[in-house]
């Protein structure tokens, strides 16, 4: 059901790299899962309404007053990479 | 001190408040305990207390499923991405146990970022079950569930998202409660599936998940989808279940479950019938669906909660990669187990252009239609009642070979979870495993309409002394 290709092309969109082992078997694992999935692609639902949260809550709000945030440094401490006060990454275009 | 371990939470608490016992003696006696861990149950233990706030669980050390924050504690969420990770602030859970004067005793094991359901995702090894080291002691609470049971803590708080409270409590001979979603506060809690996560406790009896959920409870400004439950909670005193009406699925009868715990559910519902309740039938018929729901919405959800592991702000960084993108693939491909992989992968399919209708759309639908079928059930019923797991404990390595059947371990917690309602799984028995061998724990699920906690906590006391579940580990959990 799900070819390689797409395997491929998904893990490019999650930001993931698979190994060739791993496509493959990506590939034999995802297809057995949405093969039993597939099982409510038969339900009619058509006049359904979608459910994507239990709690029915109106927008909570707060007054909108300026209040500390984090120190620099606190959130810096756990960073792979910090420096000059902010977070280094390597560039996002590659070299050469 | 070996006294001080017998006592459970309730019994503890009441010891400190007495000036029976200090709050320091306590934890000592914990910790020491805890030092003897044979089941991998923790992956940190603390060396002290700290300060300790007076109030309900004044002097009972809690162990805290690695998922909850706290402030310069190793908080790793069974993953290697993790590893080493020391949070800057703490989550609203285990602030409010340490308002209510409890300790955090240690961190336990989990399958990675709660994705599990026997504990053999976590990142740092699996954890042992105390009734059987060959056996998974079920997820992804399974470090929480596997410490309460193997004596290695008095109690624990675990999440649930689709049954990863209750199901490790089935399978360890403990109680475990999923409160309704919003009753807790999920600040602090590392997501998985925002809509569905729920902090709830892992204890050895009814009156102890009452008095934890009673701590832990409660509105928190940091989240704005938690509402608490009004009027708090009460220790549960009920003894019969007289007036009250417990609904069996009726699509049961056809599920697979093996005999032995279905053996030990119609027994409990003699219990139940005993006492005074009434035991009658409701059709569930979406309830089957919910494995394929869940399985679409909590990866679709997590693809998105776990796309902040990128390597820039903490946790692991793959080093050497000449752009932006190749670092996030090289630190993500490393950092990733194999499940939370699969779910990113699958999550990521369901909700991408061309399948998200198919996929995410209509199991959103689904979840509407098990929401209706409970509350058809409770128009006419008070609880809805299953065997928490299908199986008792399986054993180490016995599904790891198979994505979906590992999932079937969900079946029955799953549709709870959708719904959003408190489900709680208590000890009913003991049961022969379907392939022989030594009998293992059953757990008995109730579950009742949100936020009626009270209620559920109140019956499951009552249902709890009528069963009377006096079994011990015999392998226990330390040497």
């Amino acid at each position: 059901m799900i070819d390689r290709e797409q395997v491929l092309h998904v893990a490019r969109l999650a930001r993931l790299r698979l190994g060739e082992g791993e496509v493959e078997r990506m590939a034999g694992e995802l297809s057995g899962i949405l093969e039993h999935v597939d099982r409510i692609a038969a339900l009619d639902l058509e006049d359904v309404a979608p459910t994507s949260h239990v709690v029915e809550l109106d927008n909570v709000l707060r007054p909108d007053e300026p209040r500390p945030s984090w120190p620099r440094e606190t959130i810096l401490e756990p960073a792979p990479d910090p420096v000059d006060g902010a977070f280094r990454v390597p560039s996002p275009q590659a070299e050469g | 001190m070996s006294e001080l371990l017998g006592l459970t939470v309730a019994e503890a608490a009441a010891k400190v408040a007495a000036g029976d016992v200090t709050a320091g003696e306590c934890f000592d006696a914990w910790r020491d305990a805890a030092a003897g861990d044979e089941l991998n149950a923790y992956l940190w233990r603390a060396e002290e207390s700290g300060e300790v706030a007076g109030g309900a669980l004044a002097g009972v050390p809690v162990a805290v499923k690695d998922i909850f924050c706290a402030e310069g504690v190793p908080t790793t969420a069974g993953s290697r991405i993790l590893e080493g990770y020391e949070p800057p602030y703490t989550s609203t859970a285990v602030r409010r146990l340490a308002e209510a004067g409890a300790s955090v005793l240690g961190k336990t094991n989990m399958d990675e970022f709660a994705m599990g359901s026997s504990n053999e995702n976590s990142a740092f090894g699996p954890v042992l079950n105390p009734w059987d080291r060959g056996r998974v002691p079920g997820g992804s609470s399974g470090g929480s569930a596997a410490a309460v049971a193997g004596g290695l803590a008095p109690c624990a708080i675990g999440t649930d998202t689709g049954g990863s409270i209750r199901q490790p409590a089935a399978l360890c001979g403990i109680v475990g409660l999923k409160p309704t979603y919003g009753a807790i506060s999920r600040y602090g809690m590392i997501a998985f599936a925002s809509s569905l996560d729920q902090c709830g406790p892992l204890t050895r009896d009814v009156t102890d998940a009452a008095l934890l959920l009673g701590a832990l409870q409660g509105r928190d400004s940091c989240d704005s989808t938690s509402v608490g439950i009004e009027g708090g909670v009460a220790a549960p005193s009920r003894e019969d279940l007289s007036g009250l009406r417990f609904a069996v699925p009726r699509e049961l009868a056809r599920d697979a479950v093996e005999p032995g715990v279905r053996e030990v559910f119609e027994k409990t519902l003699e219990t139940i019938e005993r006492l005074g309740g009434e035991v009658g039938e409701a059709p569930l018929p979406h309830a089957e669906h919910g494995i394929s729901a869940y399985y679409v919405i909590a990866p679709a959800e997590a693809s998105s909660n776990l796309a902040r592991y990128d390597g820039v702000r903490y946790g692991m960084r793959v080093d050497g990669s000449r752009d932006l993108v190749e670092m996030y693939e090289a630190t993500r491909a490393e950092g990733f187990g194999v499940e939370v992989k699969r779910r990113i992968m699958l999550g990521t399919y369901a909700l991408s252009s061309g399948y998200y209708d198919a996929y995410y759309g209509q199991a959103q639908k689904v979840r509407t239609k098990i929401a209706e079928d409970f509350a058809a059930a409770f128009a006419g019923f008070d609880f809805v009642v299953t065997p928490t797991s299908p199986s008792v404990a399986f054993g180490l390595g016995e599904k790891t070979d198979d994505p979906l059947a590992m999932y079937m371990n969900d079946f029955f917690t799953v549709p709870m979870s959708l719904a959003g309602i408190p489900a709680i799984s208590i000890p009913a028995g003991l049961a022969e495993p379907a392939g022989g061998g030594p009998r293992l724990p059953v757990g008995f699920q109730v579950a009742a309409p949100a936020f009626a906690e009270q209620k559920l906590l109140e019956a499951s006391y009552a249902l709890e002394r009528a069963i009377g579940f006096d079994a011990k580990p015999r392998e226990g959990a330390g040497g």
